[in-house]
């Protein structure tokens, strides 16, 4: 809203009032960074807010020559990979199909993969058919579960059929292009941004994605990145914190601090790395999605 | 004869269809069939199929156990803090941004206030644990600079719903907010315009055209927000909850994983999945129906 008029008060208390928001969004982030690059003795006093104290990376030192580490960091970056383009091939082919009108059969697919967004048999079948199918413990068993989703599903069915106009299928069609090419020459370069959005949903899903490992992987080798500093960090900070008062206090290993806030940044830095360049696409999808109404 | 003549004229169509009917029967619908374990004495060794039918004796098991209810309350009570705290909050935050004068520095700050949702609950829980701890996390000590606390924030049930709560705000408020945003651009100028010309205050302008422009779209979220009441994720309440929390912490998502595949009780944990999949189904279908009647607008 492009308005004249000086900056009143009502500006001043609500800039400050954003600037706050900001603030304390970002602040958490900056604290554990500052942990992370710190000593012991100014971080158990409290001094350690939002800036560094003693600044070194001995944590950084210890998070990043333990190999299984390292080795889990590699593994989630290759499992991303793989699921995203399995995940996109599979929901274009679905997508691109049920957005042809004329489809025979289209109601009926349509329900039949509707349903399974408001129906679902819930985590023990789930678990069940995973189990009898010998998937435990296996890579695929984070990739195949959750290859379409049916949501991003329709926000490509409808950008297929907003952004590309029927005459242009019409004329493809008349002059004897196949599906196939009508696909790969036509729509696939036509839509261009819901790919790359719905690519990045995918790839942050997989990437940040963390029951299904707790529930089927138990090899270590196989653990992504989320599971790892689950087992590593989080259940150290859980007894920590249920077992302050109890009498068994002295049976849990506590980790120096700065040295959980460096294996959380081991695992954020990635995030915060690729979050500024493609943060434009995921706000696009949000509004892709809301074309439905 | 036309329909045959369709379908082989299309064959590509359909050959992309087969994989992708093959996933969804196979990760969907045989999960679905294998709900009927509800109804039987599950036995491993047996088999979904040739295990025994009980009728209702598993349901009749659950009703009569207190974990279950407990698990039931919290659910409902979890989700009704984000409604009542979670809810308003991109609201306010929309209508705030929307009002800020400088372009650059609104620009900065949406960018910055989505971040939290593209964090993982893991990496999140982890800075919960480390800034909320009691004895040597940052806000207790700081509290303690003034002469407070410290406070149990992670171990007490009543401070626990606090921090769950306003984590879960801190999380999802920016990224909650696009859609209002979204809604505010479509309001008419004009009736800014004639405000204006009446002399209507910022604060009026806010209450009489804002507010009253994006009623529609607070409705349609607010309703399928109710609709979801059952539907509880599993990351946040396992990871952010613990022990000391359970009979606060523990709700239906983190019960049927804790009966289910720690415990082995494979029967029980379905029915207890069974049980919240329908009522999630009724709440959302009413949803539903009371949003077309409201607004014109439905979610399905």
């Amino acid at each position: 809203m492009e308005r004249r008029g000086k900056f009143t008060m009502f500006d001043v208390i609500n800039t400050l009032f954003i600037l706050g928001c900001v603030i304390l969004c970002l602040a958490p982030f900056l604290h554990i960074m500052s942990v992370s690059l710190s000593s012991n003795a100014p971080i158990m006093s409290g001094r350690v807010t939002i800036y560094p104290i003693d600044l070194n990376f001995d944590a950084y030192t210890r998070v990043l020559s333990d190999m299984s580490m390292i080795r889990s960091l590699l593994f989630t970056i290759l499992l991303t990979l793989a699921f995203t383009a399995s995940a996109m091939v599979m929901t274009t082919m679905v997508a691109y199909t049920l957005s042809t009108e004329k489809l025979k059969g289209r109601k009926l697919f349509m329900l039949l993969i509707v349903f399974t967004m408001f129906f679902s048999g819930g985590l023990i079948p789930e678990y069940l058919l995973i189990k009898s199918l010998n998937l435990l413990d296996s890579l695929l068993v984070l990739i195949l579960p959750g290859l379409i989703s049916p949501f991003y599903m329709i926000i490509m069915i409808t950008f297929f059929r907003s952004t590309i106009p029927e005459s242009l299928n019409e004329a493809a069609e008349i002059d004897g292009c196949s599906d196939f090419g009508k696909l790969f020459r036509i729509v696939l370069p036509l839509s261009l941004p819901v790919l790359a959005t719905l690519s990045l949903f995918y790839a942050v899903g997989r990437w940040n994605g963390f029951r299904d490992a707790l529930f089927y992987i138990t090899d270590q080798n196989l653990y992504p990145l989320q599971l790892k500093l689950y087992q590593m960090v989080m259940n150290n900070m859980i007894s920590e914190v249920t077992l302050a008062e109890g009498a068994n206090a002295a049976a849990v290993q506590y980790l120096p601090e700065s040295l959980k806030a460096a294996s959380i940044m081991f695992a954020t830095i990635p995030i915060l790395i690729v979050y500024p360049w493609l943060q434009r696409y995921f706000v696009s999808g949000l509004t892709l999605g809301s074309v439905k109404g | 004869m036309i329909r045959k003549s369709y379908v082989i004229k299309h064959w590509q169509l359909y050959a992309m269809l087969i994989l992708p009917l093959a996933y969804f029967i196979v990760f969907k619908y045989f999960p679905i069939y294998g709900v009927t374990i509800a109804f039987k004495d599950f036995n491993v060794f047996k088999g979904i199929t040739a295990s025994e039918w009980v009728g209702l004796d598993v349901f009749r098991d659950i009703f009569s156990q207190k974990s279950f209810y407990v698990a039931l309350r919290n659910t409902f009570m979890l989700n009704g803090l984000d409604l009542l705290f979670g809810f308003p909050a991109p609201i306010i935050l929309a209508i705030c941004l929307n009002e800020l004068r400088l372009k650059a520095f609104k620009k900065l700050s949406q960018t910055l206030l989505y971040l939290p949702h593209f964090i993982s609950w893991v990496i999140i829980g982890g800075i919960v644990y480390q800034v909320f701890a009691t004895n040597y996390g940052i806000v207790n000590l700081l509290l303690e600079k003034i002469g407070l606390g410290p406070f149990p924030f992670l171990s007490d049930k009543l401070y626990w719903l606090a921090t769950y709560t306003s984590v879960g705000i801190w999380q999802s408020v920016g990224w909650g907010s696009i859609i209002y945003l979204a809604a505010i651009t479509g309001i008419n100028k004009e009736l800014y315009e004639a405000a204006e010309v009446d002399g209507a205050s910022r604060l009026r302008k806010i209450w009489h055209i804002t507010l009253p422009g994006i009623r529609t779209t607070i409705i349609v979220l607010l309703i399928l927000k109710i609709g979801d009441m059952v539907d509880i994720g599993f990351d946040r309440p396992y990871i952010i909850g613990n022990v000391m929390v359970r009979e606060y912490s523990d709700v239906l998502s983190t019960y049927i994983y804790r009966i289910g595949l720690q415990s082995g009780q494979f029967s029980i944990a379905t029915a207890v999945g069974l049980f919240q999949a329908v009522v999630g189904l009724v709440f959302i279908l009413s949803a539903n129906y009371i949003s077309k009647k409201t607004t014109d607008e439905g979610i399905i």
